[in-house]
């Protein structure tokens, strides 16, 4: 049962890929970084739920393999189905963002970055649903990067999404997406909370590409 | 084995062979350097042969499958240089439906009537139901930002990607006298000559070429776009066993298509520019995206295709 479980959820992963390719296109442009296995915490800006399966499949399968997204759990444990794509699928590091539950998020991030783990983080907290290209980041990304300073934060931009569907829209546009992997970052020595979110922030919007619209 | 489908594998052959000795040349370039050594032009070449065998592949695979191949192929390759198009031009939320409209109703239904052969409705539907229609549709969500912008540059994505690039299956509408069924081979000699016409200009340029057509907007040459054309000529005159035309006939259609072909691919570059991109997409490997490959063929297919009725139909 186990096995059949693993079985269906490689085919839905690959399946979710081909779904990406064949509607956005999806590519990934490596700027700053080259696409090796190395312990990462890519973090992306967030206007979509299809974010992070656009991120997830532009990774190449050795860097896939070891990527876990860290997603909300009210959203991924909603039903069955989303269970099954959340945790088996994708593998995600489901965190609780209720104040009153008592594992904290960032025990569960950091055993995942222990166990070796790369992570696909979304700093802004929530989906962006403003005209501004980034809200405040939370403070997770600057924790994970004091706890663990020798994984590399890389800023990680996903164009084009609120084009292929805008928030309120239906039917989604087959316009071409591009995942944009910048210079990674790192909390430099007693740097401070907000100077750095700020730095990262910064690093992330630095790779959309200019607005033509 | 009708003499049609014999023809087409000829050509197809007949395409190996030139891509067998192109990459024979790159290898023996290859195996001549200095190992270690890394030479970009000849990677970029190999790259771009490669790239060209899938191409043959494709279009003769499609040819040899007749009608249905050829539609599918093209109208595949509508969607995929709707998609860069579009993904460049200036749109705004109000314009959502209109583009979903484009992409899910006005490609499909132009392939569907050059399908069915109606060439009275193929040739107006986009120039005038899709041009009047969509902006109804846009500006009913009332939003006048740039809306003339928004409006022009999504007819436009439409004209080229989809309302030219269907004229090269609607080449198998014609009716010639005396060509019959044959006129699946104008598909094979405008893609032919418009292509190999492209690849000398770009040979000739690079080894002759000396004065810019267009400086600041591509590197493509007077003398390259000559010699290019003159090319295109000759190859269209040793392929007018395949058209109605004609040897004389062969060589002047080939020769316009080829020309028309070229100063398309300047407009291209030249939208390009604009955008501030290099490519289109990234879909085919040293070649760009769809409208990169195809920018010339787009361009010469509907003339090429007016001039054959009108002379010949």
């Amino acid at each position: 049962m186990k096995f059949l479980r693993q079985f269906a959820a490689r085919i839905v992963g690959q399946s979710i890929r081909v779904f990406a390719r064949a509607i956005t296109a999806v590519r990934a442009d490596w700027q700053g970084i080259e696409p090796v296995p190395r312990q990462r915490v890519y973090f992306a800006n967030h206007t979509s739920n299809a974010d992070m399966p656009m991120i997830w499949s532009v990774l190449p399968p050795a860097l896939r393999r070891t990527v876990r997204p860290v997603a909300a759990a009210d959203y991924w444990l909603k039903n069955k189905l989303r269970a099954f794509v959340g945790p088996e699928v994708f593998n995600c590091v489901l965190v609780d963002r209720r104040p009153e539950v008592k594992d904290k998020p960032m025990d569960k991030i950091i055993a995942a970055l222990d166990e070796g783990s790369s992570l696909i983080i979304f700093p802004e907290g929530n989906r962006n649903m403003t005209d501004d290209p980034l809200l405040p980041f939370k403070a997770g990304l600057y924790n994970m990067g004091v706890a663990r300073p020798d994984v590399d934060l890389v800023p990680t931009w996903v164009a084009n999404l609120t084009a292929i569907m805008p928030k309120g829209e239906v039917i989604p546009l087959p316009l071409i997406c591009t995942v944009t992997f910048g210079e990674p970052i790192h909390v430099k020595e007693g740097e401070s909370k907000d100077a750095f979110l700020k730095r990262a922030s910064d690093a992330l919007i630095a790779l959309a590409p200019e607005d033509r619209t | 084995m009708n003499s049609t489908t014999e023809h087409i594998l000829l050509l197809t052959l007949g395409s190996f062979g030139i891509l067998i000795a192109m990459t024979f040349l790159g290898e023996v370039l290859r195996a001549r350097e200095e190992p270690g050594f890394n030479n970009p032009m000849l990677d970029t070449y190999m790259t771009r042969v490669q790239s060209w065998w899938g191409m043959v592949a494709f279009i003769g695979g499609a040819l040899l499958l007749g009608r249905a191949g050829i539609m599918t192929l093209f109208a595949f390759a509508s969607f995929a240089a709707l998609r860069e198009f579009l993904t460049l031009t200036a749109k705004a939320q109000a314009d959502h439906l209109s583009l979903a409209l484009a992409f899910f109703a006005v490609l499909p239904l132009q392939y569907v009537f050059v399908g069915l052969g109606w060439d009275g409705l193929y040739a107006i539907f986009i120039p005038v139901y899709a041009f009047l229609l969509l902006p109804i549709v846009s500006a009913l969500r009332g939003n006048a930002k740039r809306f003339l912008m928004r409006v022009a540059e999504t007819q436009w994505a439409l004209m080229i990607s989809v309302f030219c690039v269907s004229h090269v299956p609607a080449l198998m509408n014609l009716e010639i006298f005396g060509y019959g069924e044959r006129s699946l081979l104008l598909v094979a000699f405008l893609v032919m000559v418009v292509q190999l016409g492209d690849l000398l200009e770009y040979f000739f340029g690079r080894r002759i070429g000396r004065t810019r057509i267009a400086p600041g907007l591509s590197p493509k040459t007077w003398e390259g776009l000559f010699c290019g054309v003159i090319s295109a000529m000759v190859i269209g005159g040793l392929l007018s066993w395949i058209t109605p035309f004609g040897l004389w006939g062969a060589m002047i259609m080939a020769g316009v298509a080829s020309l028309v072909g070229m100063f398309g691919s300047l407009v291209v570059a030249a939208i390009k520019r604009d955008r501030g991109v290099k490519d289109w997409s990234h879909l085919i490997p040293g070649q760009g995206g769809f409208v990169d490959q195809l920018d010339s063929v787009i361009f010469a297919a509907p003339i090429f295709y007016h001039l054959s009725k009108y002379f010949y139909g």
